[in-house]
């Protein structure tokens, strides 16, 4: 379903991925784990098309075509979804009409890509829209709150989670959504996770901790260092990892300059 | 990134024929004032008053602040009256069919009918179609256009009719005296509250126009009003001049909100002078739209005459490019205990410009005095420019005056963070806009929260690229 090919990006001239090579398929959950720094969040951004950074060489093939040159809108639409580390504020737009706005565009193009009529009436809007905050364990008053404005860390993270499960991505990438959680909160965001993930969806965990994967199980780990994938295995890699720490992995593997 | 994105158009810049009963020669003088004066029948006073106010008018300088563009106006260019139909419609079949026709283009007869209790609709000079609903004029509501007031209220008119804004007030407010017609004029008795909005429209139609419209509208003791004010024109390669001037009284415990959605087309000089006085314990609310025009200067003002009087100004301009939105409030404490708070909001994208501009005054002896100053500017570019000119004069100290103003721009991580979710560019945008705005938009009735959005989505479109 998915398959990253030597990717290379930079940020300012100063090259943070330098051939990374992934592949992804349906009903997967693969971890990037690695020591910060070594470009998982960039990896997360840029499969998502965050235009700060600049893909200078490599290909990310979603079902086949390649993504890199997309709009991040039209990357949504598609399916692929980044659970951000750090979710920005959007004062005055709340949360419901956020959601309508997204959903609605992303369903539209999911009907038109398959032939299909995915128009939600405002009223299925709602009660799916309830529905997911249930699972979520989020109040009802969430809906009318503005955009992460005021949100507590926990709140920000069940709120991608949320974002999540109404746009129904195919791929999911979830940037350190632990961090910053409490383990009641991370039990619950998990929970959600782990409820959205099923036969035809693929995930993409990024986290620096090992912690994540005790609620959400990987089927692959891999291990980032310097913009490179130098580590993959199974669940296993990770407490390994834990064991060694990344001090030592990093001596393993350090790329020549 | 590279969007997609249609070229927002003005919708409506559409003009008519113009087929009119009278329409003065270009430009100012004593006979054309007068000549107002003669067409409308009127008493001694309001003629001498017209001819002190033109006499002012041509002394006083023009205002050597604001937008500089002000001074490129041609006052011997512009058309000072036109009387387009004999006619003022009690319905809409009797108003003349293209000027009908307009009216419904801007969905003024479907609005009425839906959610307003009255409308007034003026076309050029002239108000040529009013209505009111019937259950209000049984209880003694007056809503009459100002020319209509002055010949069956008389003395009602006489005893308020530019004593909130003198004709020396200020240039443009000599001009409004010297040649004004329509407008409106509302009484709202003791106790009547009007639950529903009462609108008035104003549409200019021929080139280098000026409308100068006059409205009064007296709150008495314990009454409630919401006026509501609309106003487009068609989009000329030379400028108009719209220069009004907006009187009114809130008696003891009476609440009085005048909302404004200003959707001039940019070729027009909106130059408004607004003023209310608020007596004891009573409330004015002025909120203010400004999205068109190429130059608006207006300054809604509450003057706090008694003891618990309050006044709220919410302000939202949007200056697009050639725009320049000098905007923002005036609060006058005039006596103790009086309570007073402005919020306002501006955007401004390409060579577009905001100017926050405001007086929060406390005269002495008024102590206990409560103001709080809020504006926020967002700049949607690298071209748009914003300016605060916030004036404070305190004579008092016993007082609580506070002040926050902050800038921002619209990051590019919030636009990727709304993209990602599958909107596009534009749309990021607009959320984002109207995001800013919402707790302006919020204050207004449904429909007008709706339009307020939609036209700033239209301004937003081309925004980008």
């Amino acid at each position: 379903m998915f398959q990253i090919e030597n990717l290379h990006a930079s940020i300012e001239d100063k090259e943070i991925l330098r051939g990374v090579d992934l592949t992804v398929n349906a009903g997967e959950i693969h971890a990037i784990m690695g020591p910060n720094g070594s470009g998982k969040s960039t990896l997360a951004n840029v499969l998502a098309g965050n235009p700060v950074y600049e893909v200078t060489e490599g290909t990310a093939r979603f079902w086949g075509q390649d993504i890199l040159e997309l709009e991040p809108n039209e990357r949504a639409q598609m399916g692929i979804f980044l659970a951000f580390q750090y979710p920005t504020v959007i004062p005055g737009v709340s949360m419901a009409n956020f959601l309508r706005m997204a959903v609605g565009n992303v369903r539209a193009a999911r009907a038109e890509a398959e032939g299909t009529d995915a128009k939600l009436t405002p009223r299925e809007f709602r009660r799916l829209m309830r529905e997911k905050m249930a699972l979520l364990k989020m109040d009802d008053s969430f809906a009318s709150r503005y955009l992460n404005e005021g949100f507590s860390g926990g709140e920000k993270k069940r709120a991608e989670i949320l974002q999540m499960a109404l746009l129904e991505p195919s791929l999911a990438i979830l940037d350190e959504t632990d961090s910053g959680l409490d383990i009641d909160a991370l039990r619950v965001v998990s929970e959600g996770v782990n409820a959205l993930q099923g036969p035809k969806m693929a995930t993409l965990m990024i986290t620096h901790y090992q912690r994540l994967l005790n609620y959400i199980k990987p089927d692959y780990v891999h291990i980032m260092i310097e913009g490179r994938i130098v580590k993959s295995g199974g669940a296993d890699l990770a407490m390994e990892l834990e064991a060694k720490g990344y001090e030592k992995l990093i001596g393993e593997f350090a790329v020549p300059a | 990134m590279v969007a997609q994105v249609d070229i927002g158009e003005y919708k409506y810049g559409f003009r008519d024929e113009e087929d009119y009963v009278f329409k003065s020669q270009r430009g100012l003088s004593r006979e054309v004032v007068e000549n107002i004066s003669k067409m409308k029948n009127e008493p001694d006073w309001m003629r001498e008053f017209r001819l002190k106010s033109y006499e002012h008018f041509l002394k006083r300088p023009m205002p050597n602040w604001g937008s500089e563009a002000i001074h490129e106006i041609d006052f011997d260019n512009i058309f000072y009256y036109i009387k387009p139909s004999d006619v003022q419609g009690k319905t809409w079949d009797e108003v003349p069919a293209y000027i009908k026709d307009t009216f419904d283009k801007l969905g003024i007869p479907q609005a009425e009918r839906k959610f307003l209790a009255g409308v007034g609709a003026q076309y050029e000079s002239e108000v040529i179609y009013h209505s009111l609903r019937e259950d209000l004029e049984k209880l003694g509501v007056i809503f009459l256009d100002m020319d209509g007031a002055v010949r069956e209220y008389p003395d009602l008119v006489k005893q308020y009719f530019g004593t909130i804004i003198p004709y020396a007030d200020n240039k443009f407010a000599a001009l409004n005296s010297a040649v004004w017609s329509g407008g409106s004029f509302v009484y709202v008795p003791e106790g009547v509250h009007v639950e529903v909005p009462l609108q008035a429209y104003f549409r200019i139609n021929a080139e280098n126009m000026g409308q100068f419209e006059r409205t009064l509208i007296i709150c008495a003791p314990g009454s409630y009003v919401h006026y509501v004010e609309g106003c487009t024109a068609p989009t000329y390669s030379t400028d108009s001049l719209h220069s009004a001037v907006v009187e009114i009284v809130v008696q003891e415990g009476a609440r009085c909100r005048y909302t404004t959605i200003q959707n001039w087309s940019k070729n027009v000089y909106n130059l408004v002078t607004k003023r209310a006085a608020a007596y004891k314990d009573a409330t004015m609310e002025w909120v203010d739209g400004n999205l068109g025009s190429k130059v608006t200067m207006k300054y809604p003002a509450v003057w706090m005459m008694e003891p618990g009087a309050r006044g709220e100004v919410l302000s939202v301009a949007f200056a697009g490019d050639g725009q320049h939105q000098d905007a923002g409030a005036k609060m006058v404490h005039a006596a103790p205990h009086t309570s007073s708070q402005i919020t306002s909001k501006s955007i401004s994208k390409g060579t577009g410009r905001s100017s926050y501009r405001g007086l929060v005054k406390v005269h002495k002896g008024a102590d206990h005095v409560r103001s709080n100053v809020v504006c926020d500017a967002l700049l949607l570019d690298e071209t748009s420019a914003t300016d605060t000119y916030p004036y404070m004069e305190i004579e008092e100290e016993q007082v609580s005056i506070g002040h926050e103003a902050t800038v921002s721009k619209v990051a590019d991580e919030q636009i990727f963070y709304l993209m990602s979710r599958g909107l596009t560019e534009t749309e990021a945008m607009s959320m984002i806009v109207n995001g800013f705005i919402e707790p302006i938009a919020k204050e207004l009735p449904l429909e007008y929260a709706v339009e307020l959005n939609r036209l700033i989505q239209l301004e937003m479109e081309g925004s980008v690229g």
